[in-house]
């Protein structure tokens, strides 16, 4: 009988039968290891290929040609590149992303900080969007080809079609410098208070929230939308459920998987891809510290970036995967 | 007193004016030297110094890559923020640039001016509570002088051939002859340290009007005051913060928005929207930094001092001052050096545009084609729009520019002083010695124009032990001759500091030393409540 056979679990079935779930988990944190690698060697090779090095552009026109073979020779920049990366790969595995040759502080330190400040902002900025974009969309949905569906849709869509440096210039305009309400720049620093440091952030927020919403709400809609055509949700209807229920309990549990792509791609963008916000909000984050790194080719700290910001990214991706796996069981089991 | 005056007198009541300024403003206006000199007199005593507040700088020019280390200070705001906790042996008079006290209390040089003694104020105290000591001071000197040093000092320290404690006094012996020695000494990465700073050199400990409270490269620092400051005449307010603010539409919103009471680098062109805000007053400077476009004279076709002498005059300099520098300048004559500086050869013919006498000597120097410059807007602000209006005036003249635009990143170490004929600045120096020896002296490490000429490096080398001021200014003349005559520089303009602040900050004083009042703003200003 079917039942013995699936209950006495022969000896032969594979880990992937037994465990699909946990294997396809594993089966992501390896491929991630080997993408973080190859994308350790591209940042190397990438900051190699840049004009200049460390030591002429840190100088800057004040370089004297003792000033830079000293700078050289104490940082090593005299070895070869492989030797170089390999060593600096040791440290890394170590969790030691070494010390920032500008500053000589601990690089792993520095990022903490920024790291964290990256991650608030966007966490706060994510919590006011991802609910904000859904119920919009199933509000939009709800009213299709109604009025309040085409304000949020036209809304979103201005808010999308501005760049973000445009959006915040606008809200400083009118929030700090015109109304003074708001707190410009939103600077945060050590020992600042929880309410204080939300009040300093609300203008970047906003901004992130404005830049965020129209990408994912759109892309609630259409999921929705495109379930809401098929023809189990015409007998819901027929049945006689009412349009929110049917939205709610019927169709929006099988959009799930892109909506939470979708989710995921954005928040992404929210930690890595805010570098323009940071800049015009004065924001201590990693985009602003990994471009000062670059600028004056501070390898440790344009390598510690470019992993964090690759990790972030797989990261994202690794868990929208797995909750699209979740959210639908048919994709556990491979055809 | 008519309205005009009034208003230049206002001016220096609040601050925004120096005496060579309003003196020369009032006396166009029409009143002698001797009314003019007591009504400067009268207005400047009106301030009253306020103490107390929180002074917060919205600055340009910081990273994360900032190091609180003197030595390796590049940064504007690394500048403005060394100045704050710490002094030097030796500071410059705002108006003259003559070297004055400050850590030294006095020096004399020996009669061939190879030897100088300074005697070192006593009962100074490091932040600390430790006393500033001889000792202190040369290992602060050693420590930026030594051979292995990545200090930014190290070029102007390269001189140097002992630095000594004789019985109390510094006594610092030279390779050669240099009457400039306590100019030296006001190099901004020499503030004294304890035990130079061998120890621990980013502890930020030094003598200066505020203590180092807080620090994140790139972000923001802060300061609070130092009460146990030898000096009295500064450090009013309370508590200084610097924020780093590399993008220009944010220092305005927040100078504004009245977050800051001070930003820097305020791009001419948006001058006219600012000042429309009532509580926003501008704070400029004349300065020694200058814009250039800079020919090796050892490559052709630049090796023909002809071609050299066509460019310079087919260079529209009135134009470029009002168009890339909004006005916030003056145009510049062909040597790097200006009314700033002490001992400025006075009296040299203005170049000025002139297509014909270009034609003449482009004709003359046989060259045919177009010439290649490089340019970039990392050069210097409006490079780009500069090389095109260079461009134009000189089509007038029948010779052909063609531009290339280079990449900003790597500017500076694949461009500038490597490729023949590109676009880029200069700040001031101390002294006219240090910007000839650093630029145009024939082993120069930054000679970026290759300009080598025998008289010039003799005049020079002598010029920089000659302790007869009449004898030595005779000789800058005829380098600045030299240089302008023969040299690979074209140098349209020099540019003017330009900052604004809040109509509350009040005593800014305008510095000619260099930019942010010499970097001096946070110990010189205070609050008006």
């Amino acid at each position: 009988m079917s039942n013995s056979t699936e209950a006495g679990q022969p000896p032969g079935r594979s880990l992937r039968e037994r465990f699909p779930l946990l294997t396809l988990i594993f089966e992501r944190f390896a491929l991630s290891i080997v993408l973080l690698f190859a994308v350790s060697v591209l940042i190397f090779a990438g900051v190699e290929a840049l004009p200049g090095d460390f030591a002429t552009t840190y100088l800057g026109q004040s370089a004297t040609p003792e000033a830079v073979a000293n700078i050289r020779a104490e940082l090593g920049l005299d070895r070869p590149v492989v030797t170089r990366y390999f060593d600096w790969l040791g440290g890394v595995v170590h969790g030691d992303f070494g010390t920032s040759w500008a500053s000589r502080n601990s690089v792993s330190e520095q990022v903490g900080k920024r790291l964290g400040n990256s991650l608030f902002l966007a966490g706060f900025a994510a919590i006011i969007a991802v609910p904000l974009a859904v119920g919009l969309g199933m509000l939009s949905v709800h009213f299709r080809d109604r009025m309040p569906d085409k304000i949020i849709n036209v809304i979103s869509l201005a808010a999308i079609s501005l760049p973000e440096f445009f959006i915040g210039y606008l809200l400083i305009l009118y929030f700090s410098v015109n109304f003074g309400i708001a707190t410009f720049p939103a600077t945060v620093y050590e020992g600042m208070g929880f309410l204080e440091r939300i009040q300093t952030i609300a203008l970047p927020t906003a901004t992130l929230v404005l830049v965020v919403l129209a990408h994912m709400m759109r892309m609630t809609r259409a999921a929705i939308l495109s379930v809401m055509s098929s023809a189990y949700m015409e007998t819901a209807e027929l049945k006689g459920l009412s349009s929110w229920r049917a939205i709610i309990k019927h169709a929006a549990p099988n959009a799930l998987a892109p909506i939470i792509n979708v989710v995921a791609l954005n928040l992404a963008y929210l930690v890595v891809g805010v570098v323009v916000v940071e800049v015009v909000f004065v924001y201590p984050g990693m985009g602003q510290y990994m471009v000062d790194a670059v600028t004056v080719r501070d390898m440790p700290v344009v390598q510690a970036c470019g992993l964090i910001f690759a990790a972030v990214y797989i990261l994202l991706n690794m868990i929208a995967d797995i909750l699209a796996i979740v959210a639908n069981p048919r994709l556990r089991h491979p055809r | 007193m008519n309205d005009f005056t009034k208003y230049l007198a206002g001016r220096v009541t609040a601050g925004g004016m120096n005496r060579r300024e309003f003196m020369g403003r009032a006396m166009a206006a029409g009143l002698t030297l001797t009314a003019a000199g007591e009504l400067f007199a009268t207005s400047a005593a009106a301030q009253t110094p306020k103490k107390g507040g929180n002074l917060k700088l919205g600055l340009e020019g910081g990273a994360a890559t900032d190091s609180i280390d003197p030595a390796k200070a590049t940064s504007q705001v690394m500048f403005a923020a060394v100045r704050s906790w710490g002094d030097t042996l030796v500071e410059t008079h705002p108006q003259t640039r003559a070297p004055i006290p400050s850590l030294a209390e006095s020096w004399a040089p020996s009669p061939d001016a190879t030897t100088w003694t300074f005697k070192i104020r006593k009962g100074v105290k490091f932040h600390d509570g430790k006393d500033m000591t001889t000792d202190d001071v040369v290992a602060t000197l050693k420590r930026h002088s030594d051979s292995k040093t990545e200090s930014g000092a190290a070029g102007v320290m390269k001189s140097i051939k002992s630095i000594e404690n004789k019985g109390g006094d510094l006594v610092v012996t030279l390779d050669t002859p240099n009457a400039d020695l306590p100019a030296i000494f006001t190099d901004y990465h020499l503030v004294i340290q304890p035990n130079g700073g061998v120890d621990n050199p980013t502890a930020g400990v030094g003598t200066g009007p505020y203590k180092v409270k807080s620090f994140e490269p790139g972000v923001r620092m802060t300061f609070e005051k130092n009460t146990s400051d030898w000096r009295s005449d500064r450090g009013f307010v309370e508590t200084v913060e610097i924020i780093t603010m590399n993008d220009a539409t944010a220092r305005i919103a927040a100078l504004s928005s009245g977050q800051v009471q001070f930003i820097n680098r305020v791009d001419p062109k948006t001058v006219p929207l600012l000042t429309r805000a009532p509580t926003v007053q501008l704070l400029t400077t004349a300065g020694g930094g200058h814009y250039v476009f800079i020919m090796h004279c050892d490559k052709a076709p630049f090796d023909n001092n002809d071609l050299r002498m066509a460019l310079k005059y087919a260079i529209d300099r009135e134009e470029m001052v009002k168009r890339i520098l909004g006005g916030y300048g003056k145009v510049g004559n062909d040597f790097p050096i200006n009314d700033t500086y002490a001992l400025f050869p006075e009296g040299i013919e203005q170049r000025k545009y002139d297509p014909d006498k270009a034609k003449f000597h482009y004709k003359k120097s046989g060259h045919s084609g177009s010439v290649l410059l490089r340019t970039s807007e990392v050069a210097f602000p409006g490079a780009v729009d500069a090389s095109v209006l260079f461009q134009q005036s000189a089509k007038k003249a029948g010779i052909e520019i063609e531009i290339k635009r280079e990449p900003g990143d790597g500017y500076w170490s694949n461009v500038w002083n490597v490729q023949p004929f590109c676009a880029s600045y200069w700040g001031s120096r101390a002294t006219q010695d240090q910007f000839y020896s650093g630029a145009y002296l024939s082993t120069a490490d930054w000679n970026d124009t290759r300009f080598k000429n025998e008289k010039f490096d003799k005049l020079l080398i002598s010029a920089r032990g000659e302790l007869d001021e009449k004898k030595r200014k005779d000789m800058y003349r005829e380098m600045a001759m030299l240089v302008r005559d023969e040299g690979g520089t074209i140098l349209p303009m020099f540019n003017d500091f330009v900052n604004a602040g809040s109509k509350k900050l009040q005593g800014y004083v305008s510095d000619i030393g260099n930019d942010m009042s010499n970097g001096y703003v946070a110990s010189r200003v205070w609050l008006d409540a």
